[in-house]
């Protein structure tokens, strides 16, 4: 059946059934590749779009449950990859594999856009449903806080900010 | 000095490109004869390929050869090439080399093998077309190429203030005579710029917008989606199955059994799913009722296996150690363990140690697409290990390997799971029943875990000995694995573990090693990161942990001492374990950590370390655990030497925090074995580790004057047994076996 969604500022229709999950149709029905599958069952994060502002789990939210809620995936996070995470993330070079990572921006972006400062406490709260399965989730943290306060001045990030060069 | 003649097959080749630049084919045939079957000039001959290739616009095109998995190859090795190229590494765009191993030598990611491999071969391909450039640059204009300089792509001569470009002078280039690689000189180290630099690497940028790089976001006009339903009991066979009633489902366009065979690693029987979508199979095969062949592996679980071990375990230490059995290897006895434990004053110490099947779990699920058209197949594969996907995928379509083009894909993670091309096998199976029609497979996450190839269980029944004076002089393992002996644990990477090698062996006088099998497994197992070191360094350095406790001795002053004392010579001419370079990092991860300061109640420090793929890593590990068994990781500190040169500093830094962080995960997840099928199905029944839970991990280096080794593995296993004797130090509970949710530990 037909639905239509904002995605990405963008208001567009799909004839697909309602309990289709919101992930495949944004990978296979609108082609946004960004947005991955890793668990199903939102436990890993990979998955995670923003709605309304708000980080969820595209591969557990049924597209008959959208409604008229905007959803904004990596793509549509910044123009050209602008925004401070996207930024931060390359300067500290985070990526291993990569596969988790629009997932992880996806949730820092959410908890940035409510909590502009947040404490280690906080970011292990709006992180913990994003898995990274290489392991850079001190990178993740450090990237996080660099977004949020510029330019961090510790000794893990000290050979990553070269990265920038 | 006389020099042996030998037949370089080596070579480049250049060629002008028209309207400026070159291309730059090369020839690796020796280079990496290693990874050739038959060797140097074995099947296929010399084929040069593109390698390295100048455009007029000022870029440089460098192909990345092997299959990038999050190790960073893909950035690292053409650093090493555009180092002794002399250009600027923001002039680089760099390219995913397809499949083709007679062409661009041995292609994996694994075994951390692809730096001690490459290094050297990628200078002299660099040098050689830098050197050609220069003799270019030198007959146009006259001059000795002594008065020559090059930076940035460029030739310069100062005193008549001339420059070009590499590209303006590919015409002439591509006429001059190319030095031998194996002789081309290379430069020093200390004149390296783009070596030794934090790189980034090459995808990040796609990443972090979302780009579809991944092999799951790869796609094809007209393809068609497939899933595959094996049995829980691997590979049993299809007795029926509704496929009538699936075929009439929305989207369905066929719906059929594969017969497969026997051999775990490629095609295993199945029932594939074809559909418009993949939502559409997948919905489908939620309606899938297959009855499943018996199987003899259905009655294995991990309870018999214990059983079994604990028999076969106690056994062998009612007696002292005979003589290996037929076919086993890398038992070493040396001395004599029962008497050196029989003298007055020794303190003797007796363990049994046990590590679970765990999966690798790449975040990625498996997939690759398909096309058999025109009796040709095309396959675009996450794969770590190309070559042999070519095998198991022309068994699986019925075609000839050379009719095979397989695309290296990006993959979301490996750890080794993608070694084995099962997935490959069965999207060429796919593939071979829609010909002409391009598909592609993807699994679900409980595919995944329920179908890997775990990283074995293993059992050890340990006794050790230290003296009146703490000094330990007794070691026996005995190892219960599974068999057969040249079989499955062999094929999981731990024939890198043998008592020949592993330390204590050396530096101890009484040491026995050997090894009893449980028998047959029906449970598929593969090489995981750090395979064999991820499991015995956890036994080993835990166990050596409480012989320092035993004889009342500090663990690190009590590890260094036993490091710089061998009981026995190092083998002659071997590249094995060296204990100056194994002391210079415990020192420094000492130094570093404040090993010995004081720390609040229910707080502690643990040490290990591991000879591991050529690198030596030792980890201090800071543990907090509170009156209701909840831990956190505080801080874990490493050093570790990998040679003289880190190639990318910042992507090392990374993969040393990664393995750490993956080999402190390793502690909490265990898939089990029940009738034969593996329990745990997704992330919520095997746990992975988690943000709160990672802790901070700071890496130091001790760059020592020997070749550059790999890092994709290394760093990992030492963390587990540093992480337990912390635990022991903070609590006073040794933890002999994992997950550590079995003894009552959970995270903080």
């Amino acid at each position: 059946m037909p639905f239509t969604l904002t995605v990405n500022g963008k208001a567009t229709t799909v004839d697909v059934p309602g309990d289709m999950p919101l992930l495949w149709v944004l990978r296979d029905v609108l082609n946004l590749k960004g947005t991955k599958f890793g668990c199903g069952i939102a436990q890993c994060g990979a998955c995670t779009v923003h709605m309304s502002g708000r980080a969820v789990r595209s591969c557990q939210t049924p597209v008959s449950k959208v409604g008229n809620a905007a959803i904004t995936t990596i793509e549509g996070l910044s123009e050209n990859g602008t925004h401070a995470l996207q930024r931060a993330w390359q300067e500290l070079d985070v990526p291993q594999c990569g596969y988790c990572q629009s997932g992880q921006i996806m949730s820092a972006a959410a908890l940035l856009a409510t909590t502009p400062k947040p404490t280690d406490a906080q970011i292990d709260t709006a992180m913990n449903g994003n898995l990274c399965r290489c392991g850079t989730y001190v990178r993740i943290r450090a990237a996080i806080k660099l977004a949020a306060n510029g330019p961090v001045r510790e000794t893990q990030t000290a050979s990553a900010r070269g990265a920038a060069e | 000095m006389t020099k042996m003649p030998v037949t370089r097959r080596s070579f480049i080749k250049i060629t002008a490109l028209a309207g400026g630049g070159m291309v730059v084919a090369v020839n690796m045939d020796d280079l990496f004869a290693q990874g050739r079957a038959g060797g140097p000039g074995g099947p296929g001959g010399p084929q040069a390929m593109a390698f390295v290739k100048f455009t007029p616009d000022g870029k440089v095109t460098i192909i990345g050869k092997n299959p990038e998995v999050g190790q960073g190859v893909k950035t690292e090795l053409p650093m090493i090439i555009a180092e002794e190229l002399d250009v600027d590494w923001s002039s680089v765009v760099v390219e995913q080399a397809d499949a083709d191993q007679a062409r661009y030598g041995q292609q994996l990611a694994a075994g951390s093998f692809t730096t001690p491999q490459n290094y050297t071969p990628m200078r002299q391909i660099g040098a050689a077309v830098r050197q050609t450039i220069l003799a270019a640059a030198a007959a146009r204009w006259s001059v000795p190429a002594t008065e020559l300089t090059t930076a940035s792509g460029k030739v310069m001569h100062a005193a008549s203030k001339r420059s070009a470009t590499y590209g303006e002078l590919g015409a002439e280039a591509a006429k001059m005579p190319v030095p031998a690689l194996n002789t081309v000189p290379l430069k020093d180290p200390k004149d390296f710029k783009i070596i030794g630099k934090p790189t980034r690497g090459v995808d990040t940028p796609a990443v972090v917008t979302g780009k579809p790089i991944f092999s799951i976001d790869f796609t094809l006009p007209g393809m068609l989606h497939a899933v595959y339903q094996k049995a829980p009991v691997f590979g049993a066979k299809v007795a029926s199955a509704n496929l009538d009633e699936i075929k009439k489902m929305s989207g369905v366009k066929d719906a059929f059994v594969l017969e497969g065979g026997t051999d775990l690693t490629a095609l295993l029987p199945g029932v594939a799913i074809v559909a418009d979508s993949w939502y559409q199979a997948n919905q489908a095969r939620k309606q899938l009722k297959v009855t499943w062949a018996d199987h003899p592996t259905k009655a294995q679980s991990t309870v018999g296996f214990q059983t079994k071990a604990d028999e076969l375990g106690k056994a062998a230490l009612a007696t002292p150690q005979g003589a290996p059995p037929q076919g086993a290897t890398g038992w070493r006895k040396d001395g004599d363990v029962a008497a050196a434990l029989a003298q007055p004053g020794v303190k003797t110490v007796e363990a049994n140690y046990m590590y679970p099947f765990i999966p690798h779990a790449p975040l990625e699920p498996q997939n690759c697409a398909a096309q058999l058209k025109d009796g040709k197949l095309e396959l675009w594969a996450p794969t770590q290990m190309p070559g042999p996907a070519l095998g198991v995928a022309a068994g699986a379509a019925g075609v000839q390997q050379n009719a095979i083009v397989l695309h290296i894909m990006k993959t979301g993670g490996g750890f080794g799971r993608r070694l084995t091309n099962d997935f490959v096998a069965e999207a060429a199976a796919i593939a071979k029943q829609m010909s002409p029609t391009p598909i592609k497979l993807l699994w679900t996450r409980e595919d995944d875990m329920t179908h890997e190839f775990y990283r074995p269980a293993g059992y050890h029944y340990m006794r050790g000995g230290v003296d009146a004076k703490g000094k330990l002089i007794a070691w026996r393992n005995h190892h219960v694995t599974f068999g057969p002996p040249s079989g499955p644990q062999r094929y999981a990477g731990f024939s890198n573990i043998n008592g020949s090698t592993e330390f204590p062996a050396r530096f101890v006088q009484n040491y026995e090693f050997g090894d009893s099998i449980v028998g047959s497994l029906g449970v598929p197992v593969g090489a995981l990161r750090a395979p064999g070191s991820n499991a015995f360094s956890f036994v080993f350095q835990s166990f050596l942990d409480e012989l320092a406790h035993a004889a009342g001795r500090d663990p690190m002053e009590f590890k260094l001492d036993v490091l710089a004392n061998p009981a026995y010579p190092a083998p002659q001419g071997g590249a094995g374990f060296n204990a100056e370079r194994m002391i210079g990092v415990m020192k420094l991860v000492a130094e570093k950590s404040g090993w010995g300061k004081k720390l609040p109640k229910g707080t502690a420090m643990g040490v290990a370390f591991q000879f591991s793929h050529q690198g030596y890593f030792a980890e201090v590990a800071q543990v907090t655990v509170d009156s209701q068994k909840r831990i956190k990781v505080d801080k874990v500190w490493v050093a570790g030497d990998i040679g003289s040169q880190v190639i990318n500093p910042t992507h090392a830094e990374n993969l040393v925090q990664g393995g750490v962080v993956d080999g402190i995960s390793h502690m909490f997840q265990e898939i089990t074995i029940v009738d034969g099928a593996a329990v745990q199905t997704n992330f919520n029944q095997n746990p992975l580790i988690r943000m709160s839970q990672a802790p901070p991990v700071e890496a130091h280096w001790v760059k020592s004057n020997n070749p550059p080794t790999g890092l994709g593995e290394p760093s990992l296993p030492p963390v587990l047994p540093a992480v337990a004797n912390a635990i022991f130090a903070a609590t006073g509970t040794r933890v002999r076996s994992m997950p550590l949710t079995k003894h009552g530990f959970r995270w903080a």
